[in-house]
């Protein structure tokens, strides 16, 4: 359905669950999902809160088009205050569980408080229950669904879970939906696990309705995923390679962070790309890519399925990873792989699905390990410190075994979980964490692409792609081809994909869809399914309602313009090789020019004028 | 000049049997251009969507130009994306 109108509140505290009305003046001016669930959020819990305590709320969101016939339309977002980065975040996942949610009749689930035990919800249409989790607290993601699955005898029972990395405080836990979909970043599982919220579990079978112009509706899909079939991008490239495709295209451009981002360029690059998951393997001559998958309603397909070598040392007395499960997508292959220095594309596999069976983030997970592969390679940390883990760079089995710690919580794997900053932190080596805000790197070094350097430096969630993917211009030539190296025009890229990305996200889509679509292709379906008054321009406007809102909670919450920026090895150390050789991020280029284009203060702060303007 | 031409997603099958990590070692004329090697190779040219020069993007209005050097690196890949 377009809007159900209807939210769960669910009081984990007092261990209640109530309907109330969707606030639709809201929905009108933040769209869905990321903005109106952030708007809910702000309005709700004090920003400057413990993001722990039972003062943070967190918020499953659905979008007007999640659970609708528009390709992609199967979206979901965690809203929540991180604890890792202390602003706000959204974590964005596919897979079906939006798609319940909607079906059972809800737009938004919002959790307040903690409960005294753990619990689960388990919600049938209008049924909501909050049950004890005894039988599923302290087990996997994995177990924690089958156990769900025989328990209720529903294959269609979507689930939504936090492993144990969560419960044991890792602070970039995930919550994993349909076994490996994610919403990965930020430590929204970590949220999760500290109300004692084991997991969600729905069916919804109301089916789809209330959409505003049935018929304009089914004409404007038609037509967006003729678009997205008619683009090679979205219609062949993301299917056959998923975004592994860029591997090789990243580290020939000399922008692909190597071993704790000192480098730009990884000689095994080739061996953990796209490509090599294709390529037959000696051992039983199949590839490590099985098949792609699609989450809910997506017409691109971009998911991969994968299985391990079966000679590989990883499962040699573990069966249970020996079938297929999620694959190595780009930036887990990147952060588990290249930033540690790791070629064995089975290791980096094995290692992405315990990610996937415990529920963390392998970006931040692959990025403390690259971290602390450093700190080990100076002497700061010892064998002594990693309980006889040999933490050395290219090390295949020092990152699998920091995996299998990390889904657990123990031993050294404590230390990880807490991600690189208070890592390097602790080990007195603050430089060496490649952090915004606290929030690990994702796969592009911004030495090499200058405008991702901004965009790091000011996403509201910190280091993040998917808040201004500027690659898909400097690199990709979508919608048009700039310069990489050049910062001139950056400032006006960067907002423009910012608040785009936050519209495209709010509608309840997929992000890859603009890689064809732009939003004169989404604007008709939203308009055609919701109340507002829909068209391009109120989208981008729109999101940038929804980019001023998320800056004012990280305000409020304590962040500052000293938070906009980037690790000094990336303002300092120039790229050794590759064509960015001899070149930094020069983000203080660009850095005052977007504060002034996007009505902020020189300190960053939007002024009254510009709240207003948007009536933020 | 000798120059090393890659291939790679959906166009690696286009590369003779001899290459290595999606890579071969050419000998061209001096004057050739990267739109005679997208030839050469039977890429359909619409399919030559990335074109790289030593990891630098070589613009479409410039593939018809003799601006390749000895020992360049030439990349060529599909229309890819990602994220
Ligand atoms: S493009 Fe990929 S991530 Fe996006 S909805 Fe489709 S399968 Fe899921």
């Amino acid at each position: 359905m377009a809007w159900t109108r209807k939210i769960l509140r669910v009081n984990l505290t007092k261990g209640t669950c109530v309907a109330e009305p969707l606030n639709m003046d809201w929905a009108t001016k933040y769209l869905g999902q990321r903005g109106l669930a952030s708007k809910y959020l702000a309005e709700e819990i004090d920003p400057a809160c413990d993001a722990l305590s039972p003062a943070n709320n967190l918020i499953m969101a659905t979008g007007p088009l999640t659970g609708t016939m528009a390709s992609t339309g199967g979206r979901y977002s965690v809203i929540t205050k991180s604890p890792l980065t202390g602003a706000i975040a959204c974590s964005n996942s596919g897979g079906f569980i939006g798609n319940e949610i909607k079906n059972a009749g809800w737009d938004m689930i919002i959790f307040e408080g903690k409960s005294p035990k753990p619990v689960y919800l388990y919600l049938e249409n209008d049924n909501a229950t909050l049950c004890s989790a005894d039988e599923i607290w302290g087990k996997s993601v994995w177990e924690t669904d089958d156990i769900l699955h025989t328990k209720y005898q529903d294959p269609l029972l979507r689930i939504a879970a936090v492993g144990r990395a969560a419960e044991q405080g890792c602070l970039y836990s995930a919550v994993v939906n349909d076994k490996h979909r994610a919403a990965g970043r930020s430590g929204v599982g970590t949220v999760m696990a500290s109300k004692n919220l084991k997991a969600v579990a729905v069916r919804g079978t109301k089916g789809v309705g209330n959409i505003r112009d049935p018929q304009a509706f089914i004409r404007a899909t038609v037509e967006g995923k003729r678009v997205l079939a008619e683009n090679a991008m979205t219609g062949e490239g993301l299917g056959a390679l998923g975004t592994q495709a860029l591997m090789n295209v990243i580290n020939e451009v000399g922008a692909m962070p190597t071993r704790n981002m000192r480098e730009v360029q990884f000689e095994g690059a080739s061996k953990i790309s796209g490509e090599a998951m294709l390529e037959p393997r000696e051992s039983d001559g199949k590839a490590n890519l099985t098949t792609n998958g699609a989450c809910f309603g997506c017409t691109i397909a971009c998911g991969r399925i994968s299985t391990i070598d079966p000679q590989h040392y990883t499962i040699a007395d573990k069966p249970q990873y020996a079938g297929n499960s999620g694959g190595l997508e780009y930036e887990a292959a990147w952060a588990l792989g290249s930033n540690t220095g790791v070629d064995d594309l089975d290791a980096l596999t094995y290692a992405n699905f315990l990610c996937n069976e415990d529920g963390y983030d392998p970006i931040s997970f692959g990025a403390t390990v690259s971290a602390a592969m450093e700190l080990f390679q100076i002497g700061a940390l010892t064998t002594k410190d990693t309980g006889g883990l040999e933490l050395k760079f290219g090390s295949a089995e020092a990152l699998t075994k920091a995996a299998e710690l990390v889904a657990i919580g123990e031993g050294f794997g404590k230390d990880l979980g807490l991600g690189s900053k208070r890592l390097c932190d602790k080990y007195g080596h603050p430089e060496l964490s490649m952090t915004v805000k606290g929030q690990e790197f994702p796969a592009y070094d911004p030495r090499g692409i200058q405008g991702m350097g901004l965009a790091y430096a000011t996403s509201n969630r910190g280091a993040c792609h998917l808040r201004g993917y500027t690659v898909s211009s400097e690199i990709l030539g979508v919608p048009v081809k700039t310069d990489p190296f050049a910062t001139e025009g950056k400032p006006e890229l960067v907002k423009a994909f910012q608040d785009a990305t936050a519209a495209v996200d709010s509608a309840g889509l997929c992000v890859f869809t603009t890689f064809a679509w732009t939003l004169e292709d989404i604007a008709p379906q939203v308009a055609a399914a919701c109340e507002g008054n829909w068209t391009a321009e109120s989208m981008v406007e729109a999101g940038e309602r929804i980019w001023n809102l998320e800056r004012k909670f990280n305000i409020d919450a304590g962040l500052t313009a000293a938070d906009d920026t980037l690790p000094e090895r990336l303002l300092k150390d120039a790229a050794k090789t590759g064509p960015a050789k001899g070149k930094v991020n020069e983000l203080g280029k660009m850095l005052p020019q977007y504060y002034q284009i996007r009505g902020w203060t020189v300190d960053g702060v939007p002024t009254a004028e510009t709240l207003a303007r948007l009536s933020v | 000049m000798k120059l090393t031409f890659k291939l790679f997603a959906s166009l690696t099958d286009l590369l003779p049997k001899e290459a290595r990590d999606h890579a071969i070692d050419i000998d061209v004329a001096d004057n050739a251009t990267a739109l005679d090697l997208i030839d050469r190779f039977r890429i359909p040219r619409k399919s030559a969507h990335l074109v790289l020069v030593n990891g630098v993007y070589l613009d479409p209005d410039e593939r018809g130009e003799a601006n390749l050097r000895d020992g360049d690196t030439i990349a060529i890949w599909p229309p890819v994306a990602g994220g």
